[in-house]
């Protein structure tokens, strides 16, 4: 008996924030990677009577979703020609000098080890982020994330400022237990 | 006297939410100074304003994006459709 079950009408309050949040640090374009995430769910759709239901929801989205980015750069590549990852030299002038040192990572450049660390924390608080109770996760998203003001957030969601800083607070809260979880404890 | 000690005496519940609000730029003068009087005893005060401090530099750090609720409403019907517009 299969364990897990797909919902789709929930796929966008879930895990669509999750998903972009994943693509974008992978594709670098906010917009492409709005495609890919809608992409993602409408494969996902098509594809779910083969769903056994051996992996969670989300994991089985995440590997549609890889196989969606693959393919974007596979066709971006293709488009381009290949001549940009090509390397070597090209001419004999060129050939002069270690080729193997020129090319080796600069221990000093730590923009990419800290890119790295901070899409993993991003990836861990939105984890954290899924687990809250939904409005929980929505004002929390609303005031944190999107940074929209107290007041425009308590009128679409019709509650009360003290509303608001309770629900963020509690928010918070199970926040700080799950990152020191899952992230200071890793 | 006993009226200003009344005035700074807040709740720890009245301390945590004044930090929450600092998290955000919103606690006032006033609530920024009671919360500094409560952190001078309260160890479980302290204790949430640096966790909470914390969590909002993690978030600052990570970057996180949202998906911008047209959007998601846009996905929503596609995927209620179950069609490409």
């Amino acid at each position: 008996m299969p364990k897990n079950k797909l919902n789709p009408s929930n796929w966008v309050d879930l895990y669509a924030d999750y998903l972009f949040n994943y693509t974008i640090t992978r594709v670098n374009d906010s917009v492409v990677a709005e495609d890919l995430v809608q992409e993602t769910f409408l494969a996902g759709l098509k594809s779910a009577a083969n769903y056994k239901g051996d992996a969670a929801e989300r994991t089985w989205l995440i590997s549609i979703l890889k196989r969606k980015i693959i393919d974007y750069y596979r066709k971006i590549n293709s488009k381009k020609g290949k001549a940009e990852i090509k390397m070597g030299y090209s001419n004999k002038e060129d050939g002069e000098g270690d080729w193997l040192e020129d090319h080796i990572a600069d221990p000093f450049d730590i923009n990419a080890e800290d890119a790295m660390q901070n899409e993993e924390l991003g990836l861990a608080i939105q984890e954290c982020v899924m687990k809250l109770p939904e409005k929980q996760a929505k004002v929390f998203t609303m005031k944190t994330v999107q940074g929209i003001d107290t007041e425009d957030i308590c009128k679409e969601l019709n509650i009360t400022p003290s509303n608001l800083w309770v629900i963020v607070h509690r928010a918070r809260t199970a926040l700080m237990d799950c990152l020191e979880n899952n992230w200071f404890k890793k | 006297m006993s009226s200003i000690k009344k005035y700074f005496l807040i709740s720890c519940e009245e301390a945590k939410q004044i930090c929450d609000k600092m998290q955000y730029g919103e606690a006032t003068f006033w609530e920024k100074m009671k919360l500094k009087f409560r952190l001078m005893w309260c160890d479980t005060t302290k204790s949430y304003s640096e966790k909470n401090g914390k969590l909002t530099k993690l978030c600052n750090e990570a970057k996180l994006k949202s998906l911008d609720a047209q959007k998601k409403e846009e996905m929503k019907k596609k995927i209620s459709t179950g069609t490409e517009v």
